[in-house]
């Protein structure tokens, strides 16, 4: 396959939960190293989509590939970013095991040692600027050195697709920085496509080629100027919204749920992802 | 008698095997008992093996199959009970009050209602039978296995569980299976130190071994090797003192190492910290 095939495609993809309906009629083609923010508020079904994408959400109706194929679990296809998250101080992990998590711990068995597996992952930690801090407590990392590891552990699979949810959350505007310049290096570099779910598009608008923003069953896809725009967002929530430009920034006033922009600003709650079932 | 003298004895052999397999199997769960904080799963399934050692002494005679069935049982009521993350301690709670009461009952209906409910609450190794060791040697071999190939879904699962479920690892089922192993290795460690004191094989060689370091696979290895101390140790120090029962030689070892690996442990948890630049 031609690196200009579509890495992401969907066609009348439609999701709908019980007869809540996330978005109906997707179409979305996404290029070898383009940049898609995906926005929208609460229950729009951003981190369902990226879940469709993992192979882990069946759509309703429509179709999905992902180079190709329809998505399955565990693909080395995709690489995902998570939002960052508090881990104990006195959890027995190191930054560089949970890098090689990321290799082959959805497998069944015990990781032998191996020399090969290793260099891997000694050579993903290099590659984001981890190799100082990767064999210290996982516990005892900073956020930003947590999301350098993230990204060494979605990158280790040398996935085409990057799919981010949320990863500049509870980040210092430092290391929001330096997350999204590795991102950005690496879709340069490799050509990866990154889907990348936020509430806050400004940290990452300079990286933008274009913004997918959902809400209640409505989309719409195109260049951010084309997108945040007030005539465009008032549409698609069906009330007035102003969106402005502010020195560079974009900042939206009125949107209801006021799950974006500037307003209500680090809220986050996945709707969907709520209730994790796992016992024990 | 002396110590040499009982080890050529076949009861003694017998529990010493037992001894070591369940240290091996409880040393081996403990790491992952403390990531996924299922330390209530392991008191509450312990103290449940009470009623099914009642149990299986008012149907068959034998606490100890009681014990392995009922283990099983109480696995899946809290499987199924506490399928949320936030309801399993409160459906720990709710299947242990009552399965506690219903093994007080149970019991009431045995002659030496008092010793024998000391021996279960207590351990007492030494007066199971030939065919109760094989069961539990049994029992411990199948966890084993499962375990080693559980291991590296589990860790996934238990360290990092949003993205083990985007990497492709069935979480529930890695927990509901795991449950399972973590009720029959519970059963299994109350043979030998009692339901009461189960925690100082299944939870304290883990915590000392967390304090020593921050590689799985070494903190899996320690705790193994400390709850095999605390095992064998104990029940080899109970036989030179006939007067002090093995599950307080066990709990009194797993505790004095915990203690030597936090003085210890303090140098380990103070690393050199780098600063990364923004």
């Amino acid at each position: 396959m031609t690196r200009t095939k579509p890495t992401v495609a969907l066609r009348g993809a439609t999701l709908r939960f019980g007869a809540r309906e996330l978005w109906a009629g997707l179409d979305l083609d996404v290029a070898p190293g383009e940049f898609v923010a995906v926005l929208g508020p609460n229950g729009s079904g951003k981190t369902s989509l990226l879940k469709v994408l993992l192979g882990l959400q069946r759509l309703t109706s429509g179709s999905v590939t992902v180079c190709g194929r329809t998505p399955r679990r565990g693909s080395d296809l995709v690489g995902y970013v998570p939002q960052q998250k508090a881990f104990d101080r006195d959890l027995p992990l190191r930054g560089r095991d949970l890098v090689r998590l990321g290799l082959d711990g959805h497998r069944w068995g015990t990781a032998l040692p191996s020399r090969a597996a290793r260099a891997r992952v000694d050579r993903a930690i290099e590659s984001v600027g981890a190799t100082a801090f990767a064999d210290a407590p996982l516990g005892m990392l900073s956020g930003g050195e947590q999301q350098r590891l993230r990204i060494a552990q979605a990158l280790l699979g040398d996935p085409r697709v990057l799919l981010c949810d949320e990863p500049l959350l509870s980040l210092d505007l430092a290391h929001q920085q330096a997350t999204t310049a590795l991102i950005d290096a690496r879709r340069r570099e490799a050509k990866t496509s990154v889907l990348f779910v936020t509430h806050e598009i400004n940290p990452v608008l300079p990286l933008v080629d274009r913004v997918l923003y959902l809400v209640g069953g409505r989309w719409a896809i195109g260049p951010p100027d084309q997108v945040m725009t007030s005539a465009r967002l008032s549409a698609l929530y069906g009330t007035d919204v102003d969106v402005l430009r502010v020195r560079g920034r974009i900042v939206v006033v009125g949107a209801p749920d006021a799950a974006h922009g500037d307003v209500g600003a680090g809220h986050h709650h996945h709707p969907v992802d709520d209730d994790h079932e796992v016992p024990v | 008698m002396s110590l040499g003298d009982y080890l050529q004895l076949g009861f003694v052999q017998h529990a010493l095997i037992a001894g070591a397999l369940v240290a091996i199997i409880s040393g081996l769960i403990g790491p992952f008992v403390i990531t996924r904080r299922a330390a209530f799963a392991v008191h509450g399934t312990a103290e449940l093996s009470f009623t099914g050692a009642a149990a299986g002494l008012v149907v068959a005679n034998d606490a100890v199959a009681g014990a392995l069935i009922g283990s099983l049982v109480v696995a899946a009521a809290i499987g199924l009970l506490g399928v949320r993350e936030r309801e399993r301690d409160s459906a720990i709670g709710v299947i242990l009050a009552f399965g506690l009461g219903v093994g007080v009952w149970l019991l009431s209906k045995q002659h030496g209602f008092s010793s024998t409910a000391t021996k279960i609450l207590f351990g007492y190794i030494f007066g199971v039978s030939t065919d109760q060791i094989w069961l539990l040697v049994a029992v411990a071999g199948g966890v084993l296995v499962t375990m080693t190939v559980l291991y590296r879904p589990l860790l996934f699962a238990s360290v990092d569980p949003d993205v083990a479920e985007a990497r492709g690892v069935r979480g529930r089922m890695v927990g509901l299976v795991f449950l399972v192993v973590l009720a029959l290795t519970v059963t299994e460690a109350a043979q030998i130190v009692g339901t009461l004191l189960v925690l100082s094989l299944a939870i304290t060689p883990a915590a000392a071994a967390q304090r020593l370091s921050a590689r799985p696979a070494v903190v899996t290895g320690l705790s193994v090797l400390f709850a095999l101390v605390a095992s064998v140790g104990g029940l080899l120090a109970s036989l030179e003192t006939p007067s002090v029962k093995a599950s307080v030689w066990i709990t009194t070892i797993s505790f004095a190492i915990y203690v030597v690996a936090r003085v210890a442990g303090t140098r380990v948890t103070v690393r050199r910290r780098v600063p990364v630049p923004a």
